[in-house]
């Protein structure tokens, strides 16, 4: 038994080591191939080059796909916040039957299989007559991203301790001027980092797009479509290469405001907050 | 009546006839109390008994099933809490987190729009009453306990309200910082003549603070009195025993007039006592209670006219106090003795013969 120990002990380190760059070393040599003057992405590099970043902004299949994607982003992310912050209250502020259950119900769609997930709505969808368009892509991707509003802003509710609203009531404010000085402030980053996430999630969303889509297509749809032509590769590796710093500046703020948000709600008064 | 209660001062706060019914339950249930102008009154009782509920009545976050609530001459119904003139300080403090300490004890004067000037002189002010000047600038998380504590206290005093309510405000505090708070309170009490009305279920804190006391259980109110009152002639066991120690003596009623009782018992003989305010007799049958530290211990040929005889069964050695349990034939119950050590009531052993002094006086009847 210690011996068995002993080994796991020594090769723990070299398997974490080896699970870290399995993990990530694809993500390192899209940057780089992005750099790389030839088309094929074959060490050792040709020769380094900016050109594929360049000629991006001259692609108006490109900028039509981002166009559709900012769009769905900014749709999603605040309807996903929204209802978050219904569902987020209701969760952290009453306790009623089935509660747990309801929460479970939200939380679901992160532990689905998503392609079982976006045939079905696929199904859904062409039983209700509607016709395939963003629009629709916005409701599979609201559906994708209200799990993680959630859990951001249930960590930031959370802790909200109700005798501050009592409290500012007591002093005098009104409900409205309660919800302007008291609510909105202590809430406003959790509900940010909240919009930061799903808009991030919606970009890189692939598996509901595609089922989802009509005609316009998103980024990622986008992407896939010029993987079949070989000599675009450089192109989607930069494009990428921007997808992916972006949504890590993106997902870093959300995180720092959430940790913001939480850390506010739980330092509200004595032992007893 | 103790000199200091305020008992000319006109009524503040009537409370009549009030219930609080959670579905069947009665959180209170029919309670009437008046409390005065510029008057400490403390709501004590254990854990349960209704006592927040009441003071969030007052302050208007939760309305009676029924009976109404009076501040200052002017029934409460349908007011809500943002137009009483009372403040509140909560348990939890309820800091307001994304404020500084100004901001904090700036909150309710924003509304009444004084001028920055006025506002600042009395931020400053408040802040001096509760002795923080200087922590202005602090963040509400950089704050101790303590700290916390007084600008919850600073927030609701700037307001100047007529009637400041505190739910349990120390109870988050150790036993030191506490007792100190218990002082500093009363004494800002004092100082700025508002009325306070302290939630408590610490028997010690409200006897130590208080004009008077309401005592509470079970959503009922038991006894309304001055400390020394409740203290001394509590009207039934269950105050009595919750206010700290009191030897419980079975007693027979033999004759009953206008101010006194005459009780037979077995271990004190005929005894002659006050009657109490609120003594209603129940038979014939009553109880006679008396505070360990009303018994004391008569040394070698010492006489008192009034002493009961018996053995000590047990000794507990507190430091400056030591506690006996003494056996009296006749009793069912031992009796509790405390005895300051000064005269070497720590050496006195277990199984020694003792006699006990007391005055007729510390004997209080209550209805069975
Ligand atoms: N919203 C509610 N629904 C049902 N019962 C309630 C509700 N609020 C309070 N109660 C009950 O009313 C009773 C009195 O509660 P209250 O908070 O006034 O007690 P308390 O005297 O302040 O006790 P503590 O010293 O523990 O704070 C308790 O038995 C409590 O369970
Ligand atoms: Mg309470």
């Amino acid at each position: 038994m210690t011996a068995l120990r002993k080994i796991f002990a020594r090769w723990l380190p070299v398997y974490a080591g080896l699970y870290i760059v399995f993990l990530y070393l694809p993500v390192v040599f899209l940057p780089i191939f992005s750099l790389n003057t030839a088309v094929t992405p074959k060490f050792p590099l040709e020769g380094l080059t900016l050109k594929w970043y360049e000629e991006l902004p001259n692609t108006p299949a490109l900028l039509d796909a981002a166009w559709n994607s900012l769009v769905v982003g900014i749709a999603a992310a605040i309807l996903s916040t929204v209802l978050g912050i219904c569902a987020a209250r209701a969760i952290t502020r009453y306790r009623f039957p089935g509660r747990r259950t309801i929460n479970g119900l939200i939380m679901a769609p992160l532990v689905l299989p998503e392609i079982i997930v976006a045939v079905s709505m696929l199904l859904v969808i062409l039983q209700m007559g509607l016709d395939l368009s963003l629009m629709t892509v916005v409701l599979g991707h609201v559906l994708v991203c209200i799990p993680y509003s959630l859990t951001v802003l249930t960590s930031g509710f959370e802790g909200f301790d109700r005798s501050l609203e009592e409290a500012s009531a007591d002093l005098g404010e009104t409900a409205f001027g309660t919800f302007r000085r008291v609510t909105l402030p202590m809430v406003t980053p959790a509900i940010i980092s909240s919009l930061l996430v799903s808009f991030t999630i919606s970009l890189d969303e692939f598996i509901m797009a595609f089922f989802l889509t009509g005609t316009k297509p998103t980024l990622p749809i986008y992407i896939w479509g010029q993987l079949r032509f070989a000599a675009k590769l450089p192109g989607v590796l930069a494009l990428g290469t921007l997808l992916l710093v972006g949504s890590f500046l993106l997902l870093t703020i959300a995180e720092l405001l959430r940790r913001r948000a939480a850390r506010r709600s739980q330092n509200t008064g004595g032992a007893f907050a | 009546m103790p000199e200091h209660t305020p008992a000319d001062h006109r009524t503040m706060i009537e409370i009549s006839r009030v219930t609080r019914s959670y579905g069947a339950f009665k959180a209170l249930d029919d309670a009437s109390l008046t409390i005065r102008e510029g008057e400490f009154f403390s709501l004590l009782g254990p854990s349960g008994c209704g006592k927040t509920t009441l003071l969030r009545m007052i302050a208007g976050f939760d309305n009676p099933t029924s009976g109404t609530i009076a501040v200052d001459g002017q029934p409460m119904d349908g007011i809500p809490a943002n137009r009483r003139p009372t403040n509140m300080v909560f348990q939890s403090y309820a800091i307001f987190p994304h404020l500084n300490v100004e901001q904090n004890v700036a909150y309710g004067l924003k509304r009444l729009r004084l001028g920055a000037a006025e506002e600042k002189r009395r931020v400053e002010e408040a802040l001096a009453q509760v002795s923080l000047t200087g922590l202005g600038k602090r963040g509400a998380t950089e704050l101790s306990g303590g700290q916390r504590q007084r600008v919850a206290l600073a927030r609701a005093l700037v307001m100047r309200p007529k009637v400041l309510l505190l739910d349990e405000p120390l109870s988050a505090l150790d036993k030191k910082l506490r007792e100190q708070m218990q002082v500093e309170l009363r004494r800002l009490q004092q100082a700025v003549g508002i009325t306070f009305i302290l939630v408590t279920h610490d028997q010690y804190e409200a006897l130590a603070m208080s004009d008077r006391i309401a005592v509470m259980f079970g959503g009922r109110i038991a006894q309304v009195a001055s400390p020394k009152e409740i203290y001394q002639r509590p009207v039934n066991r269950q105050v009595a025993d919750f206010l700290g120690g009191m030897n419980f003596v079975k007693a027979e009623i033999v004759e009953e007039n206008g101010a006194s009782l005459v009780v037979d018992t077995l271990g004190f003989g005929r005894v002659r006592t006050d009657k109490p305010a609120a003594f209603v007799r129940n038979g014939k049958a009553a109880t006679l209670g008396i505070r360990p530290e009303r018994l004391r211990v008569l040394w070698d040929d010492a006489k008192a006219k009034f002493e009961v005889a018996g053995r000590v069964v047990e000794r507990h050695y507190f430091g400056e106090i030591t506690h006996l349990i003494v056996e009296i034939p006749g009793l069912e119950n031992p009796l509790s003795v405390t005895e300051t050590n000064d005269f070497g009531a720590d050496d006195i052993p277990v199984g020694a013969p003792i006699r006990l002094a007391y005055d007729p006086d510390a004997l209080v009847a209550m209805a069975d």
